[in-house]
């Protein structure tokens, strides 16, 4: 199964170029296999992967303009032709590698973990099925990037928090053992994010894990509204 | 150079790592961790099932039937000590990782929900089975690794990302820090730390077929033996029965426990003739053997080292219902609908036993019995405490992270006030800096990819399931061969930055030596124990192996030696099925 690549690469010392290679695909392969077969015959050829089966999330990339998991996307299922490209939206570092480091500084901002006040009881805190069914949908992001990447708020406003962190709040949020909602408002209130989303969708159809930073961010507006 | 200067430093930042700094943390200490990707890109991430510990949420459960399975599991090969300390200490463990702020699923009424898992049973192996996995839905990696690395950044732990550790910087008083290449620009860097932590994890990608990440090289157990010091049961190397063919990632045991048939080239179920009463559902070691046999005697489909794991018969609902991520699974990467047609299956390296021999502090043991190397500390997959003898039981790992690499932290926080800095050895950051240099200025008669290829395959072949004395002598020669052909890799011409070749290659070389050892082990032991099979020593032989090996590298030379099993509470027993 022949299929041709065409990868945007770049270093400091080349900068930026498209580079085709032809590579003869098993049909069981992903695009991650793809970019080991081509790596093999070029060891030039830079990008991130970890657990190869789209739970880590450090391999997600454009796609014949779709961004993906390079790990979760077939070859088979794809054209002939193929163009690959870093995630638009962050600096590159080489090749399909970019710098996440705002992104992650967003989820930073947005306090990523339980904060409580009351101090714990001796075995486990009590959550209700129902409490705990809040988090589905919120918990499993794998903080690829995908979506904060697709969203042309983020991009036009590097301080814009953007989905990823949005989703990341809310779960926070949405925890019933969580003790610092005044805090979190706060900060959701002085951070350009919540209020600037021009809820334009493109995060929700870039998510490789199906889950939805929009509607998450339309939660968090009521929460906030309705003063909860 | 740039040198960095905390009390503590952790190299890894999967469950483990993260659990030690974060107690550093907690206890007002200077800690950073370093790690060769992102912490949430960490291999921890991909655990599934369930962390064990005997709450009793669903049914009375005890700690000490939970120690005793271990040692069951462990084949009598773990040490007791540890492991009931382990299985006390399991409890409290995973009370505070809901304190701060996993997700675990809930009882009815509001408790950690907890699953069976294979192995775990009541009335110290007497009773039935007991549900002791707690679950987060089948994500548990990744709600503890996000939790602890939340928490890690709440309590201003510093973070080192894409910094590959390449060497331990040993002063004679101790453990002085770590050299790292950053990855990102291709620079060195130096850390020096009073404490220094080892939570790199394990090495189940030396094998062709593996269910770990691309990253599990095993490099902190490479470094340890690179410095002169021993590793402890390497030849104790767990195979998943069921790996997605060809990439090997995980099919659960579920789907055999949901009746799943496993079947060969002629369509036979072939398990009737290898454990004909408890057939798919037999021990994880006996299927993974019987499946390499069956492949072995060329009855593997289309003579490719695979078999079918059928639930065609299975209906629709009980496979959308029960089975979601495997069909999704299944379809998303093999293409195929397990409803129609059955999916590709063949044993998957899974996990590493054996690794950095430590005390139940933690400390690295210089003669792996009792010398501690002062500021020098391991925890999680590449530590052997032992907790997992020579067979692992599910879901005892991502708890063992927990536990020990909570120790390992508090420990850490205890000494470091009274540690000092030692000074970094030159000779030894010279000696790092020209490894990486010399790679930059040989062209590349040989490619890293080639000999990886060639060492995994060979592992397999002759290190993997079933190990014979002709196999594993053949294995070394062809290691030989190996490491020569390792000295004419080059990455002449290519960018500093990023460079993802030079990451393979120096993971590369500790693969190789860990190889050795595997096999040194393995040649060693005839006795079949657990997760390592002779062919010509079938029996498991408790007078003259109830044994730990441990082997040194000096010079490239390599030296076993052995230490007795702690044995408190249970004497060996014969393991039926
Ligand atoms: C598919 C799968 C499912 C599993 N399911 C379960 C389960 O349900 N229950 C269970 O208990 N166990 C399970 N396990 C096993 C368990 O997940 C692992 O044993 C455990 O998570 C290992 O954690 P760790 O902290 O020791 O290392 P890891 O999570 O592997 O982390 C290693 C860290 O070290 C860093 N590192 C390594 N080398 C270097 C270097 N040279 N320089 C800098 N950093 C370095 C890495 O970047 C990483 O951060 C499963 C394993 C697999 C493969
Ligand atoms: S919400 Fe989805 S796309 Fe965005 S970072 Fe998380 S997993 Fe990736
Ligand atoms: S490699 Fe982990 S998500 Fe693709």
């Amino acid at each position: 199964m022949k299929r041709r690549f065409f990868i945007q690469r770049f270093s400091q010392e080349k900068g930026s170029y498209w580079q085709e290679y032809v590579i003869d695909c098993d049909p069981t392969w992903v695009v991650l296999d793809a970019l080991e077969a081509i790596h093999k015959q070029d060891p030039s050829l830079a990008y991130r992967r970890s657990c190869r089966h789209g739970i880590c999330g450090a391999c997600a990339i454009n796609i014949n303009g779709k961004n993906r998991l390079a790990c979760e996307t077939r070859v088979a299922n794809l054209p002939e032709k193929i163009r690959i490209k870093p995630l638009p939206g962050f600096p590159v570092i080489r090749d399909l590698v970019v710098d996440l480091n705002l992104l992650y500084q967003h989820i930073e901002t947005v306090k990523p973990y339980l904060i409580t006040q009351t101090p714990p009881p001796e075995k486990e805190r009590f959550q209700s099925p129902e409490d705990r069914k809040k988090l589905d949908g919120l918990y499993e992001c794998i903080l690829c990037g995908a979506c904060t990447s697709a969203c042309p708020t983020f991009w036009a406003n590097r301080n814009f928090l953007g989905p990823t962190a949005l989703l990341k709040a809310c779960l926070f949020f949405m925890d019933s053992r969580d003790e610092a909602k005044t805090d979190r408002k706060a900060i959701l209130n002085s951070h350009p994010g919540l209020w600037q989303c021009h809820s334009i969708f493109n995060c929700t159809e870039a998510c490789p894990k199906g889950l939805n930073p929009l509607r998450a961010i339309v939660m968090l507006r009521k929460k906030i509204l309705r003063g909860k | 150079m740039v040198t960095h200067r905390h009390e503590i430093v952790i190299v890894g930042a999967g469950i483990a790592g993260l659990a030690a700094a974060l107690e550093a943390a907690m206890a007002g200490r200077d800690v950073a961790v370093v790690s060769k990707v992102f912490p949430t890109r960490s291999h921890s991430v991909a655990a599934q099932g369930g962390t064990a510990a005997a709450l009793g949420n669903m049914e009375p459960d005890r700690w000490e039937w939970h120690f005793y399975d271990t040692v069951k599991g462990s084949d009598f090969l773990g040490d007791q000590n540890a492991q009931a300390l382990f299985c006390q200490e399991a409890i409290d463990t995973a009370y505070f990782l809901e304190h701060i702020g996993v997700p675990f699923s809930r009882t009815e009424d509001g408790r950690i929900l907890q699953r069976y898992f294979g192995g775990h049973y009541s009335d110290f192996g007497q009773g039935p089975p007991v549900r002791r996995a707690c679950l987060a839905a089948d994500r548990i990696g990744h709600v503890m690794l996000h939790t602890l690395f939340g928490q890690c950044l709440r309590y201003k732990v510093h973070f080192y990302s894409e910094f590959l550790v390449t060497r331990l910087l040993m002063h004679e008083d101790g453990c002085a820090g770590v050299l790292a290449w950053e990855l990102v620009k291709g620079e060195f860097h130096l850390f020096q730390a009073k404490l220094t932590l080892l939570a790199t994890g394990g090495y189940a990608r030396l094998f062709q077929v593996s269910t770990n990440a691309a990253i599990n090289t095993g490099d902190g157990m490479g470094m340890v033996l690179e410095a002169g010091l021993p590793l402890e049961d390497m030849e104790f190397v767990q195979f998943h029965p069921t790996g997605l063919y060809p990439w090997g990632f995980l099919i659960s045991e579920g789907v055999r426990g949901e009746g799943g048939h496993l079947l060969n080239a002629d369509g036979e179920r072939f398990m009737q003739r290898y454990a004909p009463a408890k057939m798919e559902l037999a021990p994880r070691d006996v299927v993974s053997r019987a499946i390499q046999s069956e492949i072995n005697a060329g009855r593997g489909i289309d003579g490719k080292p695979y078999v079918y794991l059928d639930i065609t018969h299975l209906s629709e609902e009980v496979i959308k219902e029960k089975l979601p991520q495997i069909r999704e699974m299944a379809i998303k990467f093999a293409g195929i609908d397990p409803k129609k047609a059955p999916i590709p299956v063949a044993p998957s390296a899974h996990y590493s036993m054996g690794g950095i021999p430590v005390n139940v502090d933690c400390e690295v043991l210089a003669d792996g019995k009792k010398e501690v190397v002062p500021g020098l500390f391991a925890a999680g997959e590449c530590a052997c405490v032992s907790i997992h003898g020579a067979n692992r039981l599910g879901t005892n790992s991502t708890m063992e992270c927990a536990v020990f690499g909570r120790r390992a932290g508090k420990r850490m926080a205890k000494l470091a006030e009274k540690t000092r800095f030692l000074p970094l050895p030159e000779v030894q950051v010279k000696m790092g800096q020209e490894e990486i240099k010399a790679l930059f200025e040989r062209g590349p008669k040989v490619k890293v990819g080639e000999v990886r290829e060639k060492l995994q395959e060979s592992m397999t072949q002759n290190c993997g399931i079933l190990r014979g004395k002709s196999q594993l002598k053949r294995q070394l020669d062809i290691l030989q061969d190996l490491k020569s052909a390792y000295k004419n890799i080059g990455l002449k011409g290519l960018p500093v930055a990023y460079n993802l070749a030079l990451q393979e290659a120096l993971e590369l070389k500790h693969m190789l030596n860990l190889a050795e050892a595997i096999v040194r082990g393995a040649l060693a032991r005839t006795e079949s124990r657990g997760a390592h099979y002779r062919t010509d020593f079938p029996k498991r032989d408790d007078k003259n192996w109830l044994k730990h090996t441990l082997v040194f590298m000096q010079e490239e030379q390599y030296r076993l030696d052995y230490k007795p099993a702690v044995i408190t509470s249970f004497q060996p027993e014969e393991r039926r099925f």
